[in-house]
């Protein structure tokens, strides 16, 4: 009897964690799923609602938009309209990327691997501190402060590197340019790719910066054999995030640049490019019926953009998982 | 190539704790240094000063010499990179870099020095150091493949590559079997007594029997109490310390009398 009641008593109470453990299990991977789908659900919805009010739009004949439209240009259509759009956004994002993306992996090394304890903290903090300023605040600094700032500096680009197309003269004044706006993009940018790749950068094993440095590396050697290929797909993805913040950037651009519809390299240039999103919002007020459409239409775009740009990246990514470090 | 190290009057300290006081000793060339003692007494922390890879570590500094041939690897002119090429070091977990390829893992320290090595030099010089550290002929066929893909033995053991294929003068190995199964545990041992004509061999071991074999001599390192710095107790031929050594509490720790 005894000896069936002891055998007894740890078979209920394991039976009995099993299956609480299993209730905690279940509704984690419920939540779990149910958020994912969420996201998904929430994705697909704003796809649908992007094709559905850009359909009429993108049914309509060329005639019709340029006729219910006050400011669809003449003789485009809806492809001909969103091309130099699509254009503008990609070039004012690229040439932010460029500025932003070396300068932010150099903050983020200095911080994580250079500065000393006191200095990395203030500097790190203030870093997070710009990525709290509103775009506006941005727009505006960009306006008053940076256009006549830069445009000595444009004028002299423009005169030694004309010959380059996209430093082509004569450079604009005041700068409401491309470059300008690609400027306060970056820094706008800057604080979400610095604050992501400082962390990933911080979790560089120590073993592996240890077994570098044991092979005789100097710091920098320390943190190119160890710590940036560690860092490859965590600064892959800070960039993402920060290239998906540019793409979409309205006040700041809207406030900078002086628009034009062209597929134009010249980023020194007043009048040239326009981007989709600054589009959408100093068109929008007026625009009514097919204006609207038109306008989702070249959101739908902007969307697109946007996913191709994270699959894109998510397949950098992938490509070397093996060489990943992640196992 | 190897060479000998002379330890003079080195205290090894945290900030302001000190970890390891004053130890004194010779290391012999062409031979094997064991280094034993309980946890916490300080065998890490000597043995990295051996290369100057304690300064890693944000406040640690020592007092005292380390000499390398007569020549103070702590000298105001001693640049610490330059003695880590000359003085080699293997961890206690496998460390391959994760984002390399196995050839490339061994091949991690030559590039430092030596940019522009041609294809096929490298290619000799990564055969002979997977050659050296018994490893060839399990990853010929695989040489591009990752090498966080291998078992813990074999990245130990591609970690000794890595090591030896710089050439140093010097080889610490900081418990180098611990991670790993007996089988693995034999292989570098055989590999330890191989590299010995070559090497100077400084190895930290908790296990007796494997500094009983592998080791020419032995240091027994102990600490008072937590928070005492660690201390060299006695050091002598491997053969003397394991059957007379002339300290009681050396004897008590071989023995497993410890504690
Ligand atoms: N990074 C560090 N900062 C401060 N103190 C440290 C650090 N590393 C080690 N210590 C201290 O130095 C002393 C010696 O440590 P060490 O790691 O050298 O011991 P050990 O003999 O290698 O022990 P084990 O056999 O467990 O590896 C310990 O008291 C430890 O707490
Ligand atoms: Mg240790």
């Amino acid at each position: 009897m005894t000896t069936t009641a002891q055998q007894d008593a740890p078979r209920v109470r394991t039976r009995r964690r099993r299956s609480s453990d299993r209730g905690v299990n279940r509704a984690f991977r419920i939540t779990a799923t149910g958020a994912g789908a969420l996201i998904l659900a929430v994705l697909a919805a704003v796809a649908i609602f992007l094709v559905i009010e850009a359909w009429p739009s993108i049914s309509a004949g060329s005639e019709t938009l340029a006729e219910s439209i006050s400011w669809f240009p003449e003789d485009a259509n809806l492809l001909t309209f969103v091309g130099p759009l699509v254009f503008g956004t990609l070039l004012g994002s690229a040439l932010a990327m460029l500025i932003a993306v070396p300068l932010a992996i150099g903050i983020a090394l200095f911080i994580s691997h250079y500065a000393p304890r006191r200095m990395a903290q203030a500097l790190g903090y203030v870093i997070d501190l710009l990525a709290a300023i509103p775009s506006v605040v941005y727009g505006l600094w960009g306006a008053i402060v940076v256009t006549p700032v830069v445009q000595p500096v444009w004028e002299w680009l423009s005169s030694t590197l004309g010959w380059i197309p996209l430093f082509a003269g004569p450079a604009a004044n005041p700068a409401r340019v491309m470059l300008t706006v690609a400027v306060v993009l970056a820094v706008m940018i800057l604080p979400i790719i610095t604050a992501v790749s400082r962390e990933v950068f911080l979790q560089t094993p120590r073993l592996h910066e240890e077994a570098a440095l044991a092979l005789g590396a100097t710091r920098w050697e320390m943190i190119r054999t160890a710590v940036l290929p560690f860092a490859r797909s965590g600064i892959i993805s800070a960039s993402m995030l920060g290239l998906g913040r540019a793409l979409g950037e309205t006040m700041a651009v809207l406030m900078i640049l002086s628009p034009g519809a062209m597929y134009s390299f010249a980023v020194l240039q007043a009048g040239q490019q326009q981007t989709i999103a600054a589009n959408i919002a100093a068109q929008y007020p007026e625009a009514s019926g097919l204006g609207v459409s038109t306008l989702i239409a070249t959101g739908l775009a902007l969307f697109v953009i946007t996913m191709a740009v994270n699959m894109a990246a998510r397949a950098i990514v992938a490509r070397r998982k093996d060489f990943s470090g992640a196992n | 190539m190897a060479q000998r190290i002379d330890v003079k009057d080195l205290n090894i300290f945290y900030s302001d704790f000190l970890a390891v006081e004053d130890v004194s000793m010779a290391i012999e060339p062409k031979s094997v240094t064991a280094f034993i003692g309980p946890s916490g007494c300080g065998k890490s922390t000597f043995l990295r000063t051996l290369n100057r890879m304690h300064e890693v570590i944000p406040g640690a500094r020592v007092e005292g010499t380390v000499a390398m041939e007569g020549v103070d690897l702590y000298g105001d002119d001693v640049d610490p990179v330059a003695v880590r090429r000359q003085v080699g070091m293997v961890f206690q977990r496998p460390n391959p870099f994760p984002t390399m390829s196995i050839e490339e893992n061994v091949l991690a320290g030559v590039r430092l020095v030596n940019k522009k090595i041609s294809k096929s030099d490298a290619a000799d010089l990564v055969e002979e150091s997977l050659r050296h550290a018994n490893l060839w002929e399990e990853v010929k066929d695989r040489l591009a493949k990752p090498g966080s893909g291998l078992s813990g033995g074999q990245q130990q053991r591609l970690c000794i590559a890595r090591a030896i294929a710089v050439r140093p003068q010097v080889l610490l190995m900081d418990e180098p079997c611990s991670a790993l199964d007996p089988i693995s545990t034999l292989a570098i041992e055989d590999l330890i007594t191989e590299l010995k004509q070559d090497y100077t061999i400084c190895i930290v071991t908790h296990n007796m029997q494997q500094a009983a074999r592998v080791s020419d001599r032995t240091g027994f390192f102990n600490i008072a109490g937590t928070g005492k710095p660690g201390k060299l107790i006695e050091m002598d031929d491997t053969g003397v310390m394991f059957s007379s050594p002339s300290e009681q509490a050396t004897e008590d720790y071989i023995s497993g009398r410890f504690g």
